[in-house]
């Protein structure tokens, strides 16, 4: 009951939270200078032209009755329609959604295994060059932002050693109709491995551009964590019964190790999922990112509030699932 | 760590998988035309909303829709689905004769009946077009055979140039009312040399040859044009060989491109300009101040020193191509000039004027640093000038509201090349587009917006930049040139519109 109960809460929370985000939001873009109105303006516009051109996207109204109007439609799924792509705000952000999160978990996955690689190592050889060389290595990897990061991997995978597209999703010439814009999870359910590997070979440079910053972090704290339990006295016991090193740090640390990590990870996904606009735009990647940016530029209001609002509800969501998972994963929250 | 000879093995085998598994498909015999695009193509309804007006994009809409009549890439006007055209005696009618035997990309006929419909669809204000103040300008739109006749409301010179430019598309009337807009935009038809095979929004537009073209089938039988916003990524792509062609990337970087094996490059002059905006508020009502400024400019330098020698240094908003140019038009760099004018009105090194400048900053190559130039330039008369940076959205908005700052940099595009869009437009007080809002220049305008007489009309546009220049009301800067670089397999036809059209690119 008291888990059911924490859940009611946190999606009330949630509620208020997005409530919140939509209103700052929706003013803020309001306030700030840059009027879509003046961006569309023919050469030959009279005040009348300008009033009519006003009244066809409601911003002739007050921001209190333009946002009472918004807040009816998102109310009934409607978010409105995006002015410089002519098409429901909705179904925009929801087609590129499965873009970003794909790119996003496979990030995150490509982190967790780099940094939890470094982490092991810089334990397993602890108090020798190899955890200097992992130490200095994850200091490196967060002193350089992803999008430099990924400039980077351009020139080494694009140019020098072009393994990799640098530009796009998926190549113009595979011909597939995706029934789901999982692109990456489709063409594995059909077992279009060549369509797989076309997409992980699109995904893969600002994938790791993003992940390498995350991997530091998580080696840092893993490692940190495991040099922790490495002291405590079951790690020793593990050690007395003639459990290998190996064993003892795989098998008896870190599971106790990895659960701060896990809080942290899941907190850094949400900033991961931010870290993608400018790297889907590096990579010219169809993603929310990428379009988030195209309506600032044209001052889309009505797209930019869809994917604040997609944003906000992806951070809040992702942040009660690492709350659940930390509950699962550690008994003695689970029984309390 | 050991590195043991399986391990080595397992290493290689691993990499030689990752290296073959998607990799990228570099021509060399080239098949398939891929080109890295600077901007993203929003809406395929080039007739209305935003996108319509987005010049950056003209050349996506170039190759699959027909203009009324196109410009060829000198911008002079060719024969297009619009074959003959031209007024009655008292400028009360238009009529135009439409090409026979085109066919739209569904194998429908392009008729009278498509161009007189969109004609009357655009000129309709509920429609959406943004120019529709120009194509509200007729009516009664009637097609009789080949021939579209129609009736004039209100006469405008330039309205068949408006047929070259923003809009001037040629829309498939059956299949739009069959579809309707969203059908439309989810598989566009046009009448161009190439037809849409697949869109992927944000990502790129795959092109396939229309092989029924009017004008002759394109070279390339398949155009991916990928959508690669950020310069950097641009100039791996064409460098890496994903991509046969860009565009608009540092100048720095087309020339080391250009030099390497395998690319080629080419610069030519753009329609587009580099100006300074000079609002008649604060010291710019002072004509010295004004004209010191413009004449402490060292355009030649700015061309040579911050655009790699890449730009043409202009003394008044059109460009020598446009029919108003006038090459006795010269605002000469003479700081000595500007000191005196600045003494005259009691301002020096010790007593400098002082305004504000707004500029824009990476929205056109080096515009931020052409403005810090500008103003080291000016504080060596006696100007002192603060940079403000803005957004092009805020510059939008401050334009339209005439709320600029006395001096704001600004680029200008008229690929038609008609005085009306360019000095007309920037400099007319009502225009929405100006922020100059002195009477004489009005007065100098508003006859020309109706002039008839087609020499007259150009020669009273050239005395009107004339006295424009005289006065300091504007300060044009450099015409740009455009930077594309190319696969040396390719040969590309620059467009002086700006716009890269991939049926002008054949193999070299």
């Amino acid at each position: 009951m008291t888990v059911l109960r924490n859940i009611l809460i946190r999606l009330l929370t949630t509620a208020v939270t997005l409530f919140g985000v939509a209103v700052i939001v929706f003013v803020v873009i309001r306030v700030v200078p840059g009027n879509p109105i003046a961006m569309m303006l023919p050469p030959g516009a009279t005040d009348a032209d300008i009033a009519q051109l006003q009244a066809q996207y409601g911003f002739d109204k007050s921001i209190f009755q333009q946002f009472i109007i918004w807040l009816g439609g998102v109310m009934q799924g409607d978010f409105g329609q995006s002015i410089s792509l002519r098409q429901p705000v909705a179904n925009l952000v929801l087609g590129r959604l499965p873009a970003t999160l794909e790119l996003s978990i496979m990030a995150l996955v490509m982190a967790m295994l780099m940094g939890g690689a470094m982490a092991l190592l810089g334990t397993r050889y602890r108090d020798s060059k190899t955890e200097a060389a992992v130490d200095v290595s994850a200091g490196m990897a967060l002193s350089i932002p992803d999008f430099l990061w990924g400039l980077v991997l351009i020139l080494l995978f694009g140019v020098l050693w072009p393994v990799f597209h640098i530009s796009g999703r998926i190549s113009p010439s595979l011909n597939i109709d995706f029934s789901t814009n999982f692109y990456l999870f489709e063409s594995l359910i059909r077992l279009r491995f060549d369509v797989w590997a076309d997409l992980v070979a699109h995904m893969f440079m600002p994938a790791l551009a993003l992940a390498i910053p995350l991997a530091a972090i998580i080696a840092q704290l893993l490692k940190q964590s495991l040099k922790e339990t490495m002291h405590l006295d079951y790690v020793t016991l593990a050690r007395t019964k003639g459990y290998g090193e190996n064993h003892v740090i795989t098998r008896e640390a870190l599971p106790n190790a990895i659960l701060p990590t896990l809080t942290l990870v899941g907190v850094q996904f949400t900033f991961l999922i931010g870290g993608t606009v400018i790297i889907e735009r590096l990579f010219s990647y169809e993603g929310l990112g990428n379009m988030a940016i195209d309506a600032v530029i044209n001052r889309d209001l009505p797209l930019i509030q869809g994917i604040v609002i997609l944003f906000a509800l992806l951070f809040t969501v992702v942040n009660l699932v690492v709350d659940m998972l930390y509950v699962v994963l550690n008994p003695r929250l689970r029984h309390a | 760590m050991k590195l043991s000879r399986r391990s080595l093995l397992k290493t290689s085998a691993a990499a030689a998988t990752f290296a073959t598994v998607g990799l990228p498909s570099f021509a060399q015999a080239i098949d398939e035309l891929v080109v890295a695009y600077n901007v993203n193509l929003p809406s395929w309804d080039p007739t209305v909303g935003l996108s319509a007006v987005n010049p950056t994009i003209q050349g996506f809409y170039q190759s699959v829709f027909d203009l009324y009549i196109p410009q060829n890439p000198d911008l002079s006007f060719g024969s297009g689905i619009i074959t003959g055209y031209g007024w009655n005696d008292d400028n009360s009618a238009i009529w135009m004769d439409v090409r026979e035997g085109v066919t739209w990309h569904n194998g429908d006929p392009l008729t009278a009946d498509d161009v007189a419909w969109s004609l009357t669809r655009v000129g309709n204000p509920d429609t959406g077009s943004p120019i529709q103040f120009v194509w509200g300008k007729i009516e009664n739109v009637v097609a009789q055979g080949n021939r579209v006749t129609a009736d004039v409301k209100e006469y405008d010179p330039t309205f068949f140039k408006w047929m070259s430019f923003l809009t001037g598309y040629v829309m498939p009337k059956k299949y739009y009312e069959e579809v309707g807009a969203e059908g439309f935009e989810a598989a566009p038809i046009g009448s161009g040399p190439y037809m849409v095979e697949k869109f992927e929004r944000n990502a790129f537009v795959r092109l396939k040859a229309n092989e029924n073209y009017w004008g002759g089938a394109p070279e390339f039988k398949t155009v991916t044009i990928k959508f690669v916003t950020d310069a950097a990524s641009r100039v791996a792509e064409v460098e890496s060989g994903n991509s046969h062609v860009t565009l608009e990337i540092p100048y720095e970087e087309f020339d080391r491109l250009k030099a390497k094996d395998g690319l080629a490059g080419v610069a030519e002059p753009v329609s587009d300009i580099g100006m300074i905006f000079l609002n008649d508020i604060e010291v710019m009502t002072d004509p010295n101040v004004r004209k010191a400024a413009a004449h402490a400019i060292d355009k030649q330098l700015i061309v040579d020193r911050l655009l790699s020698g890449y730009g043409i240094p202009i003394d008044t908003l059109q460009t020598p191509d446009y029919p108003a140019y006038d090459p006795s038009i010269k605002v000469a760099y003479d700081p000595e000039l500007s000191k005196k004018l600045l003494a005259e009105s009691g301002y020096g090194p010790d007593n400098p004027v002082k305004f504000k400048i707004q500029s824009t900053k990476g929205y056109k190559p080096k515009d931020y640093e052409m403005v810090q130039a500008i103003v080291g330039l000016w504080r060596r008369v006696g100007i002192e000038a603060e940079i403000e940076v803005y957004e092009i959205a805020k510059h939008f908005e401050l334009r339209a509201a005439d709320q600029l700052a006395p001096a704001a940099f600004y680029n200008w595009g008229n690929s038609v090349g008609d005085p009306t869009t360019s000095t007309g437009f920037a400099m007319f007080g009502p225009s929405p587009h100006s922020v100059w809002d002195g009477e004489d220049t009005f007065n100098a305008i508003l006859p020309l917006w109706a002039e008839a007489d087609e020499t007259k009309r150009i020669a009273g546009w050239k005395e009107v930049d004339r006295r424009i220049a005289e006065n300091a009301e504007v300060i044009p800067l450099i015409q740009y040139v455009q930077p594309i670089v190319h696969a040396a397999g390719v040969k590309v036809t620059p467009h002086r519109s700006g716009a890269l059209l991939p049926h002008l690119m054949t193999r070299s």
